[in-house]
């Protein structure tokens, strides 16, 4: 471990890396936990799924028209996730179609938009391994700062509209009739969500980025029943394997994203022993 | 609350036609009928959730959407995921959420919440989970989170559905005591707790009719036209151990 406690001293980025996965460490502990709760895992995977749209998107533009100053993947991948988390919304409150078959058409939709875009996009041929599988170390400084300003927005929304958050989840007429937006402030979280999933898969990529939603705060939710302790742990979970990951990675070069989420899926299964016997 | 000429329709069958009424305040009225008869359309009309086809429908003098700030709603038991990591406290402070623009609930808000549950005789449960809860005390929190609106009328869809007998009772106790402070709605299938709560009843099958209590044999099979169990009847005879005959005829 010396070496990457070195490492940290004296290569910045490492450092920043730390810093961002502790930043939106607190990101996924706290949405994650409404993901959980609210049972729009799904819906996460499926905004994850069709970020890789976005990003073809960002490089057949930057490429074809010079627009690299500010068409990043990342910005792409901001687009995408909003966008399907618009459609899907938008789709499951208004029209009458079944929630699950768009939730599959966007997941499948995002992935193939993102695998042509790639294919006729001109220069070297870009890596897309990094997004699908993740990589821990971000690559540049800016990826950083986006990184920070993303989580502070996600986190400000939450702190500011809480209790509405909590009331649409657990009762959508009750907020209704209590002249709270319901609508709204459902497109707000999946909003939310959709930030955090680019979040994620900046970390663990698409593929992975949903156990690391999911897992910090399912675990939570087997040691307490009060929403705000759930968030505390699963943020704390977070922390560990974003921060683990990062060690590791740096250390051992494993593939880290795929052992983060094998330990903390064995992490989960062990929540259920430790849980029963608790009670 | 005043109805008059009220027509509604989801498609083309009419779930209400030419419904009349009047409630003054301070009353309590149940209200029965059969399955499908109108009766949670009536509920979602009186709140604003659905516009009337034609007629005129006034909620404390103006129309149902401009009085819902007025209006305690406690929806069907059971309709909730119970795995909710939630406090009593934090529903009973749902009913205040129309005074909270961002942030934190005022101190304000929170006596008002503590106040409710008090009511309901869940004080010392206000931190306990929600999934920790028994389906009577869960069923107490709706209430409580009701009248932390500071509700001038009350409504109430089949609270006891799903609940048993046991817990019914602490329920029953409950709302008698809120009756008389509050014009209280209550749908249910339960002719005991008619006899017990109501002033009077609405009977929705369609058209709608106020019948005074008590209500004799005769006017029950009209309301149900024979279809359905009489649940105050099967669940005399469930106390009294005797299952073999559940319909009423």
């Amino acid at each position: 471990m010396t070496e990457f406690f070195e490492a940290l001293r004296d290569v910045p980025l490492i450092r920043y890396s730390l810093y961002a996965g502790i930043v939106s460490s607190l990101t996924f502990g706290v949405v994650g936990t409404f993901v959980v709760t609210r049972r729009i895992g799904y819906i996460a995977a499926a905004i994850a799924h069709s970020i890789l749209g976005g990003i073809g998107a960002s490089f057949y533009f930057s490429r074809t028209y010079g627009l690299e100053s500010w068409c990043s993947p990342m910005f792409g991948a901001v687009v995408a996730a909003l966008l399907s988390a618009a459609v899907i919304g938008w789709v499951s409150l208004r029209a009458k179609e079944r929630e699950d078959t768009i939730i599959g058409a966007i997941w499948a939709f995002g992935m193939a938009t993102g695998l042509l875009f790639i294919h006729y996009t001109p220069g070297k041929a870009v890596n897309l391994e990094s997004f699908i599988f993740g990589n821990i170390l971000l690559t540049s400084k800016g990826d950083v700062i986006a990184t920070v300003i993303l989580a502070a927005i996600v986190l400000t929304l939450i702190a500011l509209f809480y209790h509405k958050l909590v009331a649409v989840c657990f009762d959508e007429e009750f907020a209704r009739l209590r002249g709270v937006s319901s609508k709204a402030y459902y497109l707000l979280l999946l909003g939310i969500t959709a930030i955090s999933m680019v979040l994620l898969v900046r970390l663990a990529g698409i593929i992975l980025s949903l156990a690391l939603i999911v897992l910090p705060a399912a675990t939570a939710s087997k040691f307490s029943r009060h929403l705000w302790i759930i968030m505390l742990i699963a943020v704390g979970l977070s922390i560990v394997y974003n921060v683990g990951g990062l060690a590791l990675s740096y250390q051992l070069e494993l593939p880290t994203g795929p052992l983060i989420v094998v330990v903390g899926s064995v992490i989960y299964g062990l929540s259920f022993i430790v849980a029963r016997k608790s009670r | 609350m005043e109805c008059r000429d009220l027509c509604f329709r989801y498609g083309k069958p009419k779930v209400l036609e030419e419904a009349n009424f009047a409630v003054e305040q301070g009353e309590s009225l149940c209200i029965i009928g059969p399955n499908g008869g109108g009766k949670s359309t009536l509920f979602k009309l009186l709140l604003g959730l659905l516009e009337p086809n034609s007629g005129e429908l006034k909620v404390l003098g103006g129309s149902p959407a401009d009085a819902t700030a007025r209006v305690g709603y406690v929806p069907q038991a059971l309709r909730y995921d119970p795995l909710f990591p939630i406090s009593a406290l934090d529903i009973a402070l749902m009913g205040r959420l129309d005074r909270l623009k961002i942030g934190r609930f005022s101190k304000k808000c929170r006596d008002k919440a503590h106040e409710a549950l008090a009511e309901v005789g869940l004080e010392k449960e206000a931190n306990r989970p929600f999934s920790d809860l028994s389906g009577g005390q869960r069923q107490r929190v709706m209430i409580a989170r009701a009248l932390a609106c500071e509700p001038e009328i009350l409504l109430l869809d089949e609270p006891t559905a799903n609940i048993d007998l046991s817990v019914e009772a602490q329920f029953l106790d409950t709302l008698k005591k809120l009756r008389g402070k509050l014009t209280i709605l209550l749908v249910t299938h339960d002719l005991g707790i008619v006899s017990e709560i109501g002033d009077s009843t609405l009977c929705v099958n369609r058209r709608i009719h106020r019948h005074s209590l008590p209500l004799d044999g005769e006017t029950i099979r009209e309301i149900y036209s024979g279809e359905l169990r009489i649940e105050h009847d099967r669940r005399t005879r469930h106390r009294q151990g005797d299952h073999s005959k559940c319909k009423h005829d």
